[in-house]
């Protein structure tokens, strides 16, 4: 049961999951982050540390959401390791905000 | 191994760091240092014979998942310029100014073993305990390994609302089947199985919307095999309008608000009760019961004036601190090494070459993860302060040539622990049986078996 990045992500990109990973499973493209399921291990840390609430347990995603574990394990082979907190995207505050209200 | 015998001698006009712990944080100070620009040897000391500090005491045997982590540790462990010396106790076996005077940097990673007490009548009789005694017992740790406790009983109570209360309270309400299959230690499961314990109190000071539980642990009282969640919220009418989704103990509330509606079928109850304050522990020559009274600073936030709850066993988990070290600044208030950012500090002054990481740094929050953002902060100080810091008189051989170390694991002796635990594990089903005694662990570093 790993842990998926969903689209509310897409466009922040804050990078704090990135900075608590224990063990580098963050992949990272232009827009968002994704978790490597095949070297998360399930410790949950990222979720709470998430400006916007975009980490969920894959078990736990609504039906809506459920493409993003299949989403997660594609990109997270395509895309390089992330393995410090880097600046993010901008406009991320404003939409944090929209998210948030 | 014996000292000096295929260590190979350091480089010149390299930075020398040691690290003092071989847990998470120790681990992640040493890859920051490792990964750096700058040539640093980084040599790891560990107290115990073996590594991952509480990644092996701490974690409980039925989250093993969790335990993966150490493949990174084994992959930091295999970059160049790493050492590992098991069993070498700094203030005992070397002491700090030798050790200081070997190395440009040394960093404390040496967590916060010491339980904080409840400070109530009664703590400590026979029966009473604290929780961090019993983690450790249970996973195997050689200094825990003779602890006594008594099971025969069929209701224990857990002061505290945090995680290692929940470990505590599951490792109690689970069946043998669901423990048999874990690397739970054999002396534990053994008097497990013997257990009559049936409700588990969880007992905590502040309100259910308060908790310090992560809700990923939270979750798992209601899938246990023979046990129920029991939460009882009609002292808390005020929490009915829900709380907020962003926070990590909104979000235990909202599964404890679910906890308090579900039926109750099995043999076993984990009870949840808050607004308690603990005001002492009873009973003739043995626990019998716990007294509880309302919290004195906030009466309003309690659940009932005074309840009193018979019990033969107390586990009190009520948080960590520091121990502390001569010569080493200390906060009383936090628990921590006094420092800036890592930096050991007094009084706002730093004191030059020493840093720590980790839970002896910021207190015992987070999980392991939240040690990599640490102690990447506290080596980025290391990086910036190393070249304005004086050399070492003296090279790190020495203190294998005039100190009491005698032996120690290096990390090629810990994969032969490894190994020879994961196939007597193997043996029993179990992914391993930890080897409990130093002896042991030694012969097992040294490619023999114990016997």
């Amino acid at each position: 049961m790993p842990y998926v990045v969903t689209d509310l992500c897409t466009g922040c990109r804050y990078t704090e999951c990135v900075s608590v990973c224990p063990v580098e499973c963050f992949h990272i493209d232009d827009a968002m982050t994704y978790i490597d399921p095949q070297n998360c291990i399930d410790c949950g840390g990222c979720v709470p540390v998430c400006p916007v609430g975009a980490i969920k347990a894959a078990h736990k995603l609504p039906p809506e959401k459920t493409e993003w574990i299949e989403i997660n394990r594609r990109r997270a082979a395509e895309t390089p390791v992330v393995t410090g907190k880097l600046p993010p995207l901008p406009g991320a505050d404003e939409r944090k905000a929209i998210i948030l209200r | 191994m014996i000292p000096g015998t295929s260590s190979p001698r350091r480089a010149a006009g390299r930075y020398r760091v040691a690290i003092i712990g071989g847990g998470p944080s120790g681990f992640y100070a040493a890859e920051a240092l490792l990964r750096s620009e700058r040539s640093i040897d980084v040599d790891v000391f560990e107290r115990l014979p073996v590594p991952y500090g509480l990644v092996r005491f701490g974690v409980a045997p039925d989250h093993p998942k969790l335990k993966q982590v150490t493949r990174v540790f084994d992959r930091i462990a295999e970059m160049p310029g790493f050492r590992f010396f098991g069993a070498v106790d700094i203030g005992k076996d070397v002491s700090m100014t030798a050790l200081r005077s070997c190395y440009h940097a040394v960093v404390l990673a040496t967590g916060a073993p010491v339980s904080r007490l409840m400070d109530v009548p009664g703590e400590g009789i026979p029966g009473s305990h604290r929780a961090g005694d019993f983690v450790a017992w249970y996973n195997g740790h050689p200094d825990f390994r003779d602890r006594q406790f008594d099971f025969n009983t069929e209701r224990a109570v857990i002061i505290g609302n945090g995680n290692v209360a929940l470990d505590v309270a599951r490792i109690l309400a689970k069946t043998v089947d669901e423990l048999r299959h874990t690397d739970i230690a054999a002396h534990a499961f053994d008097a497990l199985a013997e257990s009559r314990i049936r409700h588990v109190y969880l007992v905590g000071r502040r309100g259910p919307e308060q908790t310090r539980f992560a809700v990923k642990e939270l979750q798992e009282f209601a899938e246990l095999a023979d046990c129920d969640p029991v939460v009882d919220l009609s002292h808390y009418p005020e929490l009915s309008s829900g709380p907020g989704p962003d926070s990590e103990a909104g979000a235990a509330l909202a599964l404890l608000q679910e906890f308090s509606m579900r039926p109750i079928a099995k043999r076993r109850r984990c009870v949840f009760l808050f607004g308690l304050a603990p005001l002492g522990i009873e009973g003739d020559g043995r626990v019998q019961r716990m007294l509880f009274g309302p919290l004195q600073e906030r009466p309003r936030a309690a659940a009932r004036t005074s309840l009193s709850l018979d019990c033969g066993l107390v586990f009190s988990s009520i948080g960590r601190r520091a121990a502390p070290i001569s010569g080493i600044p200390y906060d009383e208030t936090r628990g921590i090494h006094a420092n800036i950012g890592g930096r050991l500090a007094t009084s706002g002054s730093v004191l030059p070459g020493l840093y720590v990481c980790g839970w002896g740094k910021r207190g015992p929050q987070g999980t392991i993860g939240t040690n990599r953002a640490c102690s990447v902060e506290t080596v980025t100080n290391v990086l910036t302060d190393l070249p304005q810091l004086d050399e070492p008189p003296r090279h790190p051989d020495r203190l294998f040539a005039a100190t009491s170390i005698r032996r120690y694991v290096d990390y090629p002796g810990w994969g032969r622990i490894d190994a020879e635990e994961v196939a007597r594990g193997g043996a029993k089903g179990k992914p391993r049986e930890k080897l409990v005694t130093v002896e042991e662990l030694f012969a097992a570093a040294d490619g023999g078996v114990a016997c």
